[in-house]
């Protein structure tokens, strides 16, 4: 555990000097935000073996809930994005309460169907803008004290709650309770048999994955200054699985790095090969599932030390 | 009143689209284990055949709907063959996600090359004009979409059900190993039936492209409710899906008269109920 | 663990190779203009890439330099998202070194952009989005609204038909800020002149099926179909319109159309329309040569957008030449201050609310009888003086009080 401690350090002092480095400061923002989805989303995934289609509906109601609070009501920086967390959180108890009736691909059908739902009532509802989506977000200030107009400052803060986040997650994972996840994921019916209610772990993950997917909502909201409808988009959805899978579920900086890259992928390729991008991604998902399980960090970690690291859906098999 | 007469037989007419599109996804899902995200990139790959055809090879209508869903089925063939059968031994979702991608890689190509705003196809000749039915004026294709699509799944259901390559089917999903030690060639069996599959797809796109835009998009925002509506028919279950899909389709039609706002989310609504109420779907058998 | 860590390693110096590449771009005394639009959807035939190739030809026409500095045109696609809009704008503007923006079309988009204009002091020529919010509530100092906006759109094309017999009116609208504000611009025309709105119906941008909100305007029992919506949406929802006989008992308005529709939708469809343009390239000799010029090129004539483009590149060089800078502030005075005679538009000015006054033609579209070369479409029914088309100064923009 030590030499991970260095590694992360390292990362940390890395991603501490990125303004000296003259990387556009708004471009490392986005891919911090996206960082923490994958990451939320991984809790739920690489941690608790459930594939959820339709994440995206808890980042985007974040986003959109933060963005009109701020717009519309002139709430303040920190309760706005506190305000969306909430928000997030509740969609996640509701949508989890029905979409946990059902195991493995029903479960991920489930979601991508609620996921659906959510968009559309975004697109219908008054206060979302509709198309236009919610225009001209402020960034407002950290508890009156220091004003996030700037994009450095406005980074730090970012990267501040997204380490604070990362560090949550591993306290999670490695807690009693992220135990007893895993052994959900590997052998239900075995949990099932030890005495532990697994419904409830089930949706305590599941909303926990929502709510912090939702903070990486109203950060990205705060930080682009926009909501549009395309943070509730299916496509987002499907992104943050390949962020996750590309990277590595079942590990920490796995969907950072899948982040990382599918961010600096789509930022960088479509000014080369324009739309062609989405049928890049797409491939590279294919890849993935075919021959990359494993993704960046789970299959170098197995090529180091020989033994398994376990894949995602291990113990999965009930419909 | 004939507003909401028009409305349902306008309701009628998506009902049979969905009733299609959730049969080819019964089947694949019946008889292989396989949730074929990619249902609807196989549906617009349908429309964007026939338009090719007849834009490029002057193939007419009646030409597409024999040769487009051909065509596509030799795609889902080799789609088989060289990506999903190495995912049938791992867990269903990998499944899900290789279709996934599979989608966006075809929808994708298809928006590149032909761009997003989308053509359209025309009315065959034999099928112009439109009916006085008093309540409306319903356009004599539209008729005709109903009635195909009613021969089309009452037909596979046919097949399936009733006759010795349906029962090997069937026998299949149940036992694959068994049904190999007897000599059937599996294998082959798969693929024909994925390409059987997405072939409806296609020709449920051939049938949709004199009616809607053709767009690469078209499938994207389809294929969500057609999921929807095979979870409420019950997964595995041919009738349940195409009786699903065909009522769906009305309720639509009639949400659209009384709550307009609601006509695009009352499918995800009913499903959400069918979820709590009876998780197997209303056919399903579990 | 060390597997680990060297990916690590090397992944974050991939990456910061890769994020810092582009922070070498920035200009190094280059002006740099920039095009945002809808390149591959609804909006794209209407300027997309031939917008880009407008501007092209006017920068070549202008000389290739200004004030000795290459001008350089990049150009992206916004795909009618408001978020991809703004955030390539404001990258060009942080990175690139961008001088002046134009394009737009989708009227969320351009508001949107404009926002960002404001916030960068980078002028914004909103090309192809029709919102004529853009220069009242959402205006800004550096925003010009070139070709047409919703209000000119209505007083040219709604008060024909209305006051040649069409009353009651349904509109079928594209539901977002562009349609709404057309249908309202309509709807305010349609009252002044003794006609009656029985209602609307909202379609999604990009619907793909017409049939249920047609069916709906059909039992409105209204005399008039208000298409408040454009490019691809305008020609799908009137072929539906025409398949389901809706055209037989309701007369369909064509809001907004562009030649590229008129071609798209054949004039066996469209005769008899009647709609409001800011330009036609067969109008005079001037026109045609651009017009001839220009389909050498993309081998279509150009819409109103195409010739708008060139125009307003145009316009820009030439303030940037007359006050000797770049200076966003300056070059606005000068383009507020000087007319504008081109091929575009004969004594054009640009008002303080940022609006390109400017002759407005009330067109309708020729039958295949009368029609006798190609693209030979239109027929001028009534020439609009600016002041007329686009209307008095409302006082909803705060740089131009009543």
């Amino acid at each position: 555990m030590r030499k991970s401690g260095i590694i992360y350090s390292l990362a940390f002092l890395f991603a501490l000097c990125v303004p000296m480095l003259g990387i556009y400061p708004i471009f490392m923002m986005k891919l911090l935000c996206f960082a923490l989805f994958a990451c939320a989303f991984n809790l739920l995934l690489g941690f608790s073996g459930m594939l959820s289609f339709g994440h995206a509906a808890f980042f985007g109601t974040a986003a959109y809930a933060t963005g009109w609070l701020v717009t519309a009501h002139g709430w303040g920086t920190v309760p706005a994005i506190l305000a969306g967390v909430v928000v997030a959180a509740a969609l996640g108890l509701i949508i989890g309460l029905i979409a946990i009736r059902r195991r493995g691909i029903y479960f991920a059908m489930v979601t991508l169907a609620l996921a659906q739902l959510v968009y559309f009532v975004c697109l219908e509802a008054p206060f979302t803008g509709g198309e236009n989506g919610l225009q001209d977000v402020p960034r407002g200030s950290l508890f009156g004290l220091l004003t996030l107009k700037s994009d450095v400052a406005m980074y730090y803060v970012v990267l501040a709650v997204f380490a604070a986040v990362f560090a949550l997650i591993r306290r999670i994972v490695h807690s009693p309770f992220g135990q007893v996840l895993k052994a959900i994921r590997d052998n239900e019916p075995r949990a099932i048999s030890l005495g532990y209610d697994v419904n409830r772990y089930k949706l305590l993950a599941f909303v926990l994955s929502a709510a912090l997917s939702g903070l990486a909502g109203s950060l990205k909201t705060l930080v682009l200054g926009f909501t549009t409808l395309s943070d509730v988009l299916q496509a987002n959805s499907g992104e943050v699985i390949l962020m996750t899978l590309l990277g590595g579920s079942g590990t920490f900086f796995g969907p950072v790095i899948g982040a990382a890259l599918v961010v600096t992928l789509q930022e960088y390729l479509s000014d080369i090969v324009g739309g062609w991008v989405t049928v890049i991604i797409g491939g590279v998902f294919v890849a993935c599932v075919l021959a990359f399980r494993r993704g960046i960090v789970g299959e170098l970690a197995a090529l180091r030390f020989r033994r398994r690291s376990p894949q995602p859906f291990a113990g999965d098999r009930q419909p | 009143m004939t507003v909401i007469l028009g409305q349902l037989m306008l309701g009628l007419v998506n009902g049979a689209f969905y009733a299609l599109l959730s049969l080819g996804l019964a089947v694949i899902f019946g008889l292989m284990g396989v949730v074929n995200f990619a249902h609807g990139a196989f549906y617009t790959l349908g429309a964007f055949a026939a338009l090719v055809g007849l834009q490029w090879f002057g193939v007419n209508y009646w030409g597409a709907l024999v040769l487009a869903p051909l065509a596509v089925g030799i795609l889902g063939v080799v789609s088989e063959r060289l990506f999903l059968r190495h995912v049938y031994k791992l867990e269903p979702l990998y499944g899900l996600l290789l279709t996934f991608g599979l989608a966006m890689i075809a929808e994708g190509s298809l928006r590149e090359i032909f761009g997003s705003s989308g053509r359209s196809y025309p009315v065959p000749d034999a099928l112009r004009g439109a009916i006085n039915l008093g309540f409306m004026i319903l356009p004599v294709y539209r008729a005709w979409v109903i009635l195909a699509s009613l021969v089309i799944c009452g037909g596979t259901w046919f097949m399936i059900e009733r006759t010795r390559l349906g029962a090997t089917l069937r026998a299949a999903t149940e036992n694959a190993q068994l049904l190999q030690a007897f000599g059937v060639n599996v294998p082959l069996l798969f693929a024909a039936t994925y390409g059987g599959g997405v072939a409806l797809a296609a020709l449920a796109g051939v049938l949709a492209a004199p009616v809607i835009v053709v767009s690469p998009l078209m499938g994207n925002s389809l294929v969500t409710v057609v999921f929807a509506v095979v979870v409420i028919g019950g997964m595995g279950s041919i009738l349940g899906s195409v009786v699903s899909g065909l009522t769906l389709g009305i309720i639509e039609g009639f949400t659209k008269v009384i709550y307009p706002e609601a006509s695009n989310i009352v499918v995800f609504v009913i499903m959400a109920l069918v979820l709590i109420l009876r998780p197997a779907g209303l056919f399903g058998k579990e | 663990m060390k597997g680990r860590k060297w990916a690590r390693v090397l992944v974050a110096a991939a990456l910061a190779v890769l994020a810092g590449s582009p922070a070498a771009v920035a200009a190094g005394g280059e002006i740099v203009i920039g095009d945002i639009d809808d390149l591959s959807g609804t909006y794209a035939d209407a300027q997309g890439v031939g917008g880009i190739e407008a501007i092209k030809m006017a920068v070549a026409d202008f000389g290739g330099t200004v004030l000795g500095r290459k001008i350089v045109v990049l150009s992206a696609d916004h795909q009618n998202k408001p978020d991809v809009g703004a955030s390539k704008f404001r990258e060009w503007s942080d990175q690139n070194g961008l001088s002046m923006l134009i394009g737009g079309s989708n009227t969320g988009v351009s508001i949107a952009m404009a926002k960002v204009a404001a916030a960068k002091k980078v002028p914004f020529f909103a090309i192809g989005a029709g919102g004529a919010s853009l220069t009242n509530e959402d205006c800004t100092a550096y925003t010009v609204h070139y070709v047409y906006d919703t209000t000119a759109l209505a007083n040219g094309t709604a008060s024909t038909i209305v006051k040649s017999g069409g009353k009651t009116w349904f509109y079928l609208t594209a539901d977002y800020a562009f349609g709404s504000q057309l249908q309202n611009a309509a709807s305010k025309v349609v009252e002044a002149n003794g006609g009656k709105n029985l209602g609307a119906v909202r379609a999604p941008l990009a619907s793909m099926d017409f049939s249920s909100f047609l069916l709906q305007a059909q039992g409105s029992g209204a005399a008039v179909l208000g298409l408040a919506n454009a490019g691809a949406d305008f020609s799908n929802s009137l072929k539906a319109a025409n398949e389901f006989g809706i055209t037989k008992t309701m007369k369909p308005a064509a809001l907004l159309a562009f030649i590229s529709d008129i071609h798209r939708l054949g004039l066996q469809t469209a005769q008899g329309l009647y709609l409001t343009t800011g330009w036609y390239w067969d109008l005079n000799d001037d026109t045609r040569a651009f017009a001839k010029r220009y389909f050498a090129k993309m081998q279509v004539q150009p819409t109103m957008d195409h010739a708008g483009a060139y125009s307003a590149t145009m316009s820009y060089l030439t303030a940037v030449k007359a006050v000797g800078s770049a200076d966003s502030d300056k070059v606005m005075a000068e383009l507020k201050r000087m007319k504008i005679n081109d091929m575009f538009a004969k004594g054009g000015y640009v008002r303080a609310d940022g609006v390109m006054v400017h002759t407005m033609y009330v067109m309708q579209v020729k039958s295949p009888q009368e029609s006798k070369y190609p693209w030979d479409y239109y027929k001028v029914v009534k020439q609009m003086a600016g002041e007329e088309a686009f209307g008095p100064v409302t006082g909803a923009c705060v740089l131009a009080p009543k």
